[in-house]
């Protein structure tokens, strides 16, 4: 028998999950940004709308900006009304994904614990478990020898520097596997037709006064019906190519896993106060997130003193952490708005819509502002869910302030 | 953790060190003329250049005080600091 040369015998590729697709000339919809909110955009284009003559154009690879890097958390439990409806509706749309796109996404309703650690948290937190409770959003305040039961391993003790004094809980809230979420919205755009072209970026736009008629990119011209922008932190660069002003600021933001540990965390912790969120992967990697870093930056990564800072509230909270050992830390680029809300809708050019600000907090709304997106999309009309997110708040004082149940801790 | 260069005290480490957001945005010279839209453009529009950014810095854990950096964005490399009172920078 003749030798078999080295990988003679390894199993052939997997399917793959989506088309690698070249760009056409044209397009009904093009979707700058092919991370979660574009491809779920897409997805509920073609479901609930019909309309699949659409691209996705991702600059780099598919779902590999924020979306590969975020901290996964889900959770509705925000102090607004126009907040609390969007995030809801969201985790409403969370709670039937698996099934709507045919593939496991390792949702898990664990729950989330945000700790109030000053008397001022304290009354925040009841003041928006009320208001939660108001909006039909599941919502607890729960003492501190609660939060041992739900959650054994965080210090309760009061001898810590900033002591645990009771916390928000919200039981449907949890975590999802980002890259299978972001695969299976993948797949079923591409099922439907769409296209999802990678290794594509926008460099410019054509516009005939106040249309944009099609967007220049790294491969080639394409002509498009409507045009919406899904770019999380580089917003403000495609923007300034359009001539708009969009009242966002790009900065770092990092987190980290730990090495594989036995399932030791029920559930997920969130801490403004400290700057420190942190569940357990289902593969058993502990996963943090970090404050931002002060300066706006592009260059997805941060400085160390962030997470050592970070580390430092983490083994305070939780000292069975001290012995772990870091595995990999990353940064992503957030958009941070004014008022810690995003900004969805209408701008100064008629078939150009914006969907930017979600800050530090895109994940958990990925389905539904897809779902809102392709609605004000199909409709040309803002859907209800994001009416109130508009860019010209900001003109009117229409703020919708959440600086408290989002501040940088999502 | 980077070293920025403080124009009175010399290189100090980034801790050291709050941001002030984009330089040369200055109070309106009339503001009692202005609409909503130029109040909401002052009020809560600021550039956010991927690149070279006139930025305000302060030294808050050492002398104090204010200053200008050219820094870009995109690398996070300052590129020149000034003092409040030399000549403002150009980007």
């Amino acid at each position: 028998m003749s030798p078999r040369p080295p990988g003679a015998d390894l199993p052939e590729h997997p399917d793959l999950l989506w088309r690698d697709a070249e760009p056409k000339r044209a397009y009904d919809v093009v979707i700058v940004g092919g991370g979660g909110h574009g491809l779920a955009t897409a997805h509920y284009l073609a479901k609930n709308h019909g309309i699949t003559n659409v691209a996705v154009l991702e600059k780099g690879w598919l779902a590999g900006g924020n979306m590969a890097r975020n901290t996964t958390i889900i959770r509705s439990n925000y102090l607004w009304d126009e907040s609390s409806t969007i995030y809801e509706h969201a985790l409403k749309l969370w709670e039937g994904l698996e099934e709507d796109l045919d593939y496991p996404i390792l949702f898990s309703q664990r729950g989330v614990l945000n700790l109030a650690h000053t008397l001022q948290d304290v009354r925040d937190s009841v003041r928006r478990v009320e208001a939660n409770k108001l909006n039909g959003v599941d919502a607890e305040w729960v003492e501190p020898d609660e939060v041992r039961k739900i959650c054994p391993i965080v210090n309760t003790s009061a001898d810590i520097r900033y002591p645990v004094l009771g916390a928000t809980y919200q039981p449907r809230a949890g975590i999802a596997k980002h890259d299978y979420v972001a695969w299976g919205f993948a797949r079923r755009a591409d099922e439907a037709g769409i296209d999802l072209i990678q290794d594509c970026e926008v460099t410019g736009f054509a516009t005939d006064g106040n249309r944009v008629t099609g967007v220049q990119t790294t491969r080639g011209t394409i002509a498009a019906g409507t045009v919406a922008l899904c770019a999380a932190g580089h917003t403000s660069v495609l923007t300034d190519m359009l001539g708009i002003r969009v009242p966002v600021q790009s900065h770092p933001l990092q987190a980290l896993v730990s090495e594989l540990l036995e399932p030791v965390h029920p559930t997920v912790v969130m801490s403004n106060a400290v700057h420190v969120y942190v569940s357990q992967a289902h593969k058993g990697e502990l996963v943090m997130g970090a404050g931002v870093d002060s300066y706006n930056g592009y260059g997805q990564r941060g400085a160390f003193h962030i997470i050592e800072r970070q580390m430092a509230a983490a083994v305070e909270l939780f000292p069975v952490f001290a012995r772990a050992h870091l595995l990999r830390t990353w940064g992503g680029i957030v958009d941070t708005s004014p008022d810690a809300s995003p900004i969805v809708g209408r701008t100064p050019y008629e078939n150009l819509y914006l969907n930017c600000g979600w800050g530090t907090g895109g994940f958990k709304a990925t389905p539904g502002i897809g779902w809102a997106l392709a609605h004000t999309i199909a409709h040309d009309e803002p859907h209800p869910s994001v009416a109130p997110f508009s860019l010209d708040r900001f003109v009117t004082g229409a703020l919708v302030d959440e600086h408290g149940a989002a501040a940088v801790a999502h | 953790m980077q070293l920025i260069a403080c124009p009175w005290c010399g290189p100090r480490e980034e801790v050291e060190f709050s941001y002030g957001g984009q330089a040369g945005v200055p109070y309106p010279a009339d503001p009692a003329v202005l609409s909503d839209e130029q109040w909401a453009h002052y009020v809560f529009f600021r550039d956010n250049p991927k690149g070279r950014f006139a930025e305000r810095w302060n030294h808050s854990a050492g002398c104090r005080r204010w200053f200008t950096a050219i820094r870009d964005t995109a690398t996070y490399r300052f590129e020149r600091v000034s003092r409040l009172d030399d000549p403002k920078p150009v980007t």
